[in-house]
């Protein structure tokens, strides 16, 4: 009889067990907001990695901590400081390589860790309602109507920058000689591509949290680079890979309540793990095979 | 934008030529290493120019400061007149880079590669017309790589991916094309084919520079050479320059820094600030002397034994 009855209990219960989060207005707003946001790091990742660029992406999402912490302090849009200080640091680190004679992952290392440990002090001295922690590892079940506004300009102005400029930006990563060889601005290029890179980060801020920011930025690229040799399928598989992982992952983190940037980049890193072992071109176990 | 000179049609005497003229470059380093030394030359106008010179001895320092991928400490280049920035904007000037200079695993291919010499005439999105296809089709014909049109490029020989960039120099409508070490990993047969295409495009009127340490082939194809060990050492038609003795000189001598460096204010230094003449210099020429005699007495040898 006890098995009639969990046999008839069980496929509801199972089935309210799927659909509870949906049912939430918070968990609703959670999962497009992270689609949003995965969308736009995998597309920009394509060009980070091609670019060679990860390092610089690492560089820039600790280098905002400063600005979110002035900002709310100012009463201004967190977006604002942190694009500002992020932009910031990246022109720092081209001026402090090209006036020293140190090579650039020296520059990167000490300005981005002296802007990072800059914002500690300020988040803890500065009296304010932030919490350290959410911009650290991200809050994106508990975003407000605000940053969400936030989040969706910068990211929208990303994905139309990009767009916009997507075929000179990807001659840049290529061969930024030849870019200059037919007249194109590459100085220019440099910085749109920079800040570009700090809108991104910007935009995740509220769904990875700095620290896990730049496998958001990374991770999918990456993935998309070891299954693709042409770049619009890598966009493609890019941005597959990433909005799956985001939406997966924040489902995932609310049933085993656990954190939700977590979720996504661990799911993100299952991805890379399988496309870098059996990715049918450049698998390390398909080759193996052959 | 899009009307420009360039124009594969047109005869050879009506097409523009432009010569490349380089004033008095000196570059160094952020590592204080000095790579160009007042260097100065005229390179003629539709004509087949070689760079010849050592590992080491400025070849592509010079090629990046023609095509402005780097500014010179001192000096100008300009391409009859015309500032470099000016003449790309133009679209006068393509580019064929080293092997090594190129990422091949980029996810592109060659027909996409050969696309993108053909930008500077389109519109700010890029947008090919029917018109930048066609000729980007009839340059992947002319050097033979249509068939490997749809290929990533990293799936090429040496020869074919010299060919795809080659490509795209032909696609941009250049008048003046710089090609940096094109034999290095390319088989006879393709080194042949390129060089009779570079003197067909001689004869439509491009100016070619072509730099290279490999000097079997050079008065094969070259109507002048240009002999460059950090400084400009001589230059003119190949057959009175590209002699035994001025190649000793460019080879054989010791690099110009090393002989400069010491001395930074002696006065010989102002006869090597002449430009084009470093090394009219009694202390060198000497120097230069003892490296020909070297190889003078080899000769005298087998001279004797042919007797």
């Amino acid at each position: 009889m006890s098995t009639d009855v969990l046999l008839a209990v069980s496929p509801e219960a199972a089935w309210n067990w799927i659909v509870e989060p949906f049912q939430l207005g918070f968990m609703i707003r959670a999962l497009w907001v992270s689609a949003f946001v995965g969308t736009v790091c995998a597309v920009l990742s394509c060009y980070i990695t091609l670019k060679g660029w990860s390092l610089m992406g690492d560089a820039v999402s600790h280098a905002v901590v400063p600005g979110v912490v002035v900002a709310y302090a100012l009463g201004l849009p967190f977006a604002l400081g942190a694009f500002v200080f992020g932009f910031g640091a990246t022109v720092m680190i081209g001026y402090v390589k090209a006036q020293t004679r140190l090579k650039e992952d020296a520059v990167i290392g000490v300005i981005f860790t002296g802007f990072f440990a800059f914002g500690l002090v300020l988040a803890t001295k500065i009296p304010s309602n932030i919490d350290l922690f959410h911009i650290l590892f991200g809050n994106v079940l508990g975003i407000s109507q605000q940053d969400i506004i936030q989040t969706v300009i910068a990211g929208a102005s990303t994905l139309a920058i990009i767009l916009f400029r997507r075929k000179d930006l990807l001659l840049f990563c290529f061969d930024p000689n030849h870019a200059k060889a037919i007249g194109l601005n590459t100085q220019l290029m440099y910085y749109t591509l920079l800040s570009v890179l700090a809108l991104t980060i910007v935009t995740a801020l509220q769904t990875a949290g700095i620290v896990l920011v730049v496998a958001m930025l990374v991770t999918p690229g990456a993935t998309a680079y070891l299954l693709s040799d042409r770049f619009d399928r890598m966009l493609m598989i890019s941005v597959s890979v990433s909005v799956l992982s985001c939406l997966l992952g924040t489902y995932t983190s609310y049933h085993l309540d656990a954190s939700t940037g977590g979720c996504i980049v661990v799911l993100m890193t299952l991805f890379f793990t399988a496309a870098m072992l059996f990715g049918p071109k450049y698998g390390i176990v398909s080759q193996k095979l052959r | 934008m899009v009307f420009t000179t360039a124009s594969s049609n047109l005869p050879a005497d009506a097409a523009e030529t432009y010569g490349i003229a380089v004033d008095n470059i000196s570059v160094t380093y952020s590592n204080a290493r000095l790579a160009l030394y007042n260097a100065s030359c005229y390179v003629e106008p539709g004509t087949i120019t070689g760079l010849v010179g050592p590992n080491g001895g400025g070849k592509s320092t010079l090629f990046k400061s023609i095509m402005g991928f780097l500014s010179p400490n001192q000096g100008r280049v300009s391409i009859d007149g015309v500032p470099i920035e000016k003449a790309q904007k133009q679209q006068l000037m393509a580019y064929v880079p080293q092997a090594d200079e190129v990422d091949w695993h980029f996810p592109i291919s060659v027909f996409d590669v050969v696309m993108m010499g053909r930008y500077g005439y389109m519109n700010m999105f890029r947008i090919p017309s029917r018109k930048d296809r066609r000729i980007v089709m009839e340059s992947l014909e002319r050097v033979g790589m249509s068939e490997f049109r749809h290929r990533q490029i990293g799936e090429l020989s040496g020869g074919q991916k010299k060919r795809a960039f080659l490509a795209r120099a032909l696609a941009q409508e250049g008048k003046v094309i710089l090609l940096d070490e094109p034999f290095t990993g390319v088989d006879v047969k393709t080194e042949k084919s390129i060089i009779t295409l570079l003197m067909q495009l001689r004869d439509e009127g491009h100016t070619i520079l072509v730099s290279t340490h490999d000097l079997s082939s050079i008065s094969t194809f070259c109507d002048r050479v240009i002999l460059l060990n950090q400084t400009i050492l001589a230059a003119g038609t190949t057959a009175e320059t590209f002699t035994e003795e001025n190649l000793a000189m460019t080879f054989g001598g010791l690099p110009l820094s090393s002989l400069t460096s010491k001395s930074n204010s002696s006065p010989d230094l102002q006869i090597a600030n002449q430009p084009g003449h470093a090394f009219i210099q009694p202390e060198k020429s000497q120097l230069q002397q003892s490296q020909l005699q070297k190889s003078q007495p080899e000769k005298t040898d087998v001279k004797g034994i042919d007797a």
